[in-house]
Order: structure tokens, then C-alpha cells, then sequence
């Protein structure tokens, strides 16, 4: 044991420094930092724009931006707390992404950042290797907590833009409105998968319980196609209404979906079909027994009696 | 779990309180019978709003009841269905057919006066022919 303790001491002094003289070493290099800053920051925004990041950011920006990660950088090296990096990671990951910036890019700038500060500091210390070695164990764990948290706090900003932009498409995804008394309709715009099939129907149930509809046009006009699992779902959705008391009729049926039903093999008899909406809306207030009578004062009939 | 039968004007209203057990599921079949004729029935309405699990024994017995009231001269109309329920019947391939469901007792009241008041009319037709 003894002499394994010795051996880990020989291998020079890099794990054995005590923390005294890190932080010594890390106030040397802070020092160093803000003393070559706009050097550095120059240097530093030339190597983005050779790299070719940040595209979609202008020149000046760039610098601009990388003023304030090169000063918050340098503030996490002093202080050691990541939490004000953090929270300025945040706000410019909130104000990038919308630009179309990506992870690789964030991640590409600070991982720049690190390789021309450790340059600065190999041309600093070449002189001398052993105190070089001190300098880099001080540097290292610190810069690479720095790129960690940069890189997390975009990639979490990101998830958190997609879990509302999904979180809006599905509450915009199937509105179930009531026409007239007893009547609902319900228009699907797009392509629907298995999850959004599911929803669906857990809408258009609840939603004939809640309106108490006799009645529900379904308007399939927004769907380009389906396949045979969602096309069965659709049967089931309209077989369950039944049992709800209520008649669905699907309107809007392109030739594809036709296709596809008749392949499946959907009894058709069960099925309630009218061509487009507006013969759906028609076919539901004759079932409802409402009769829609134009009045003699309405636009409808000045358009008649001018023809 | 016993099912009261209540007798509403010409129909008879069974209200499911529980969930059945297949026996208590051939009891209330039995008990129905014997008070569609006892009362001369016209409808009657089964209504299984509180069930929040429907098997398939449940629904064949269901159907059959209203087949066998049909041969009695009496409409049957299933209400009270629950959503969930309703989506894994159909998923599960246990459909109603050839009964009538409906959303609520309301509702089913409302189809079996309307179905009342259609049969009058086929009836009355001829008469006011005359």
C-alpha cells in the first residue's frame, strides 16, 4: 500500500495538488484571461466564422455573442458557480434556436473556445512543462463542466420548444364543434397516426356525451391518406358512437381512403357516407328532422332573384 | 345484486346499481320476461351507465333479451353506455346488433315514444283512408 501511495505521488504533481494551490493557479489564469481578453475574443470569433458556424448569425453578432459567453467563461472559472452561465445559456439557446441554430454548432463554439483559451495557455507556459501540467489540471474540469452545462441547457431549451409546439398540435389537432343543437362536427385536417387516431376518438366519445349529439359529421376532406390500422380505428370510432346513441356520418372521402376501406373490408352498410361536407350537414338536419328555409330579406335570396 | 325493474307507462325500465355476475346477468333476463308479460310491455330500457366493464357475455346476454323481447312484441333499448366502455366493446368485436343503444334514460325514453308514435301512424293510415 505504502509504496503504491508513493508511486501516485511521483507521477507528478498534477493529482496531488492541493486545492490551494488550484485555486492560486485558477486566479493566475483568470488573470491571464482578462488580461488578453479582446485578443483571445478576437481570436476566438475568427475560428467560428472559419469553422462555419453560427451561419445564420451576422458577423457582429457573433462577436457580440461571444463577448459575454467569453465573460461568462471567465466568471466561471473565478467563481466556480455554473449557475449564472447557466441561466445565460438558457436565455441565448431561447433566442438562437428559433434562428435555426443547432446543437453541433453550440457545442462546436465552445469546445472552440476551450482549444484557443488551452492554446493560450501552452504558449504561456512552454517554458515550463510542470507547471503547464498544474495549470491544465486546474483548467481542464472546469472548462469541460462549462461546455457540459452549455451544451445540456441548449439541448433542454430545444426539448422544451418541442414539447410545447407538440403540446399546441394536439390540442389544435381535432376540434369537435356543435353545429346545431344535437349536431357535431368534427373536421380532421392531415395525416393521422395511431396516437392521434386514439385521440380522436377519446374526443368525438366524450364529446357526444358532454353536447349530448344525436348526430356527428365527421369531415375526412384534410386527410390525404390512411393506412389499414387507422382506417379500422375509424370503423371502431363509429361503431363505438353508435353504441353512444349517436349516428356518424363521413363525409369528404377521397378515392385513396375509399381504397382502402373497401380493401379492409368494412361493412358498408354500417357505414353512413356523404360526398362532401355541406351534403354531410344536409343528410344530418333531415336525421335531426330541422328544414333550412332561405328568408325572403337574405343575401342567399338576393342572389337568386338577381340571377 | 338484485336489478329493480321499474314499470313506467308502457314500459319497463331495468336500472343496473353493480356490477353483475353472469347469474345475476340470467336473473334479470328471467325477470324481464316474466314482467313484459305480466304488464303487457311495450319497451324497455336497459340502462348500464354505472358498468364500467361490459364482457362478452354481458352483451350476448343483452342481445338476447332484446331479441327475445322483440319476439314478445316489445322494443329494447340499451342506454347509459360510458365512452371507454363503449370504444372497447367495438374493439373487442362486441357489437349491439339489431339493438337499439341510446345516450341516456332520456334518450331512450324518447326513441321508444317516437318508435310508439310511428307505429300508430302505419297503423292509423289505412283508417284514415276510409
Amino acid at each position: 500500500m505504502p509504496s503504491k501511495e508513493k508511486g501516485g505521488m511521483d507521477h507528478i504533481t498534477s493529482t496531488g495538488a492541493s486545492p490551494d494551490s488550484t485555486a492560486a493557479l485558477l486566479r493566475e489564469l483568470v488573470a491571464h484571461l482578462r488580461q488578453n481578453r479582446t485578443q483571445l475574443r478576437e481570436e476566438w470569433a475568427r475560428r467560428i466564422t472559419e469553422a462555419q458556424l453560427l451561419v445564420a448569425m451576422t458577423k457582429e453578432e457573433i462577436f457580440a455573442e461571444a463577448t459575454s459567453v467569453y465573460d461568462n467563461y471567465v466568471e466561471v472559472l473565478e467563481t466556480g458557480s455554473v449557475e449564472a452561465l447557466q441561466a445565460y445559456a438558457r436565455n441565448l439557446s431561447e433566442r438562437i434556436i428559433p434562428r435555426g441554430v443547432e446543437t453541433h454548432e453550440v457545442l462546436g463554439i465552445v469546445l472552440l473556445l476551450r482549444d484557443v483559451l488551452a492554446r493560450s495557455l501552452f504558449k504561456k507556459y512552454q517554458a515550463d512543462f510542470a507547471l503547464l501540467n498544474r495549470v491544465l489540471d486546474a483548467y481542464e474540469p472546469a472548462a469541460n463542466r462549462i461546455a457540459n452545462t452549455v451544451g445540456v441547457s441548449f439541448v433542454q431549451e430545444r426539448e422544451r420548444t418541442i414539447r410545447q409546439q407538440q403540446e399546441a398540435i394536439r390540442e389544435l389537432s381535432t376540434p369537435v364543434l356543435q353545429v346545431r343543437e344535437r349536431l357535431l362536427i368534427l373536421p380532421i385536417i392531415g395525416v393521422i397516426d395511431s396516437q392521434r387516431a386514439r385521440q380522436l376518438t377519446e374526443q368525438l366519445l366524450r364529446g357526444i356525451r358532454t353536447n349530448r349529439a344525436k348526430v356527428v359529421v365527421m369531415d375526412i376532406t384534410g386527410v390525404p391518406s390512411v393506412d389499414s390500422t387507422v382506417a379500422n380505428h375509424l370503423v371502431l370510432t363509429v361503431a363505438a358512437a353508435r353504441l353512444l346513441g349517436a349516428t356518424v356520418i363521413m363525409t369528404g372521402v377521397s378515392a385513396e381512403i375509399a381504397q382502402t376501406l373497401v380493401t379492409i373490408g368494412v361493412d358498408l352498410g354500417k357505414m353512413n357516407t356523404v360526398g362532401d361536407l355541406q351534403g354531410g350537414i344536409e343528410e344530418a338536419e333531415r336525421l335531426l328532422g330541422y328544414k333550412v328555409i332561405s328568408t325572403e330579406g337574405g343575401a342567399a335570396a338576393q342572389v337568386t332573384t338577381q340571377a | 345484486m338484485q336489478v329493480p325493474i321499474l314499470k313506467q307507462r308502457d314500459y319497463l325500465i331495468a336500472s343496473i346499481q353493480a356490477a353483475l355476475t353472469d347469474a345475476d346477468l340470467l336473473e334479470l333476463r328471467d325477470e324481464l320476461m316474466k314482467q313484459v308479460g305480466k304488464f303487457r310491455s311495450r319497451g324497455v330500457i336497459i340502462d348500464v351507465t354505472v358498468l364500467d366493464v361490459m364482457d362478452s357475455f354481458a352483451v350476448r346476454t343483452l342481445r338476447s333479451i332484446a331479441h327475445m323481447m322483440k319476439l314478445r312484441g316489445a322494443d329494447t333499448v340499451i342506454v347509459g353506455i360510458q365512452p371507454e366502455v363503449a370504444f372497447a366493446m367495438v374493439q373487442l368485436g362486441l357489437t349491439l346488433t339489431g339493438v337499439e343503444t341510446a345516450l341516456d334514460l332520456e334518450e331512450g325514453l324518447a326513441f321508444l315514444d317516437d318508435q310508439r308514435l310511428k307505429e300508430r301512424q302505419v297503423k292509423g293510415a289505412p283508417k284514415r283512408g276510409e
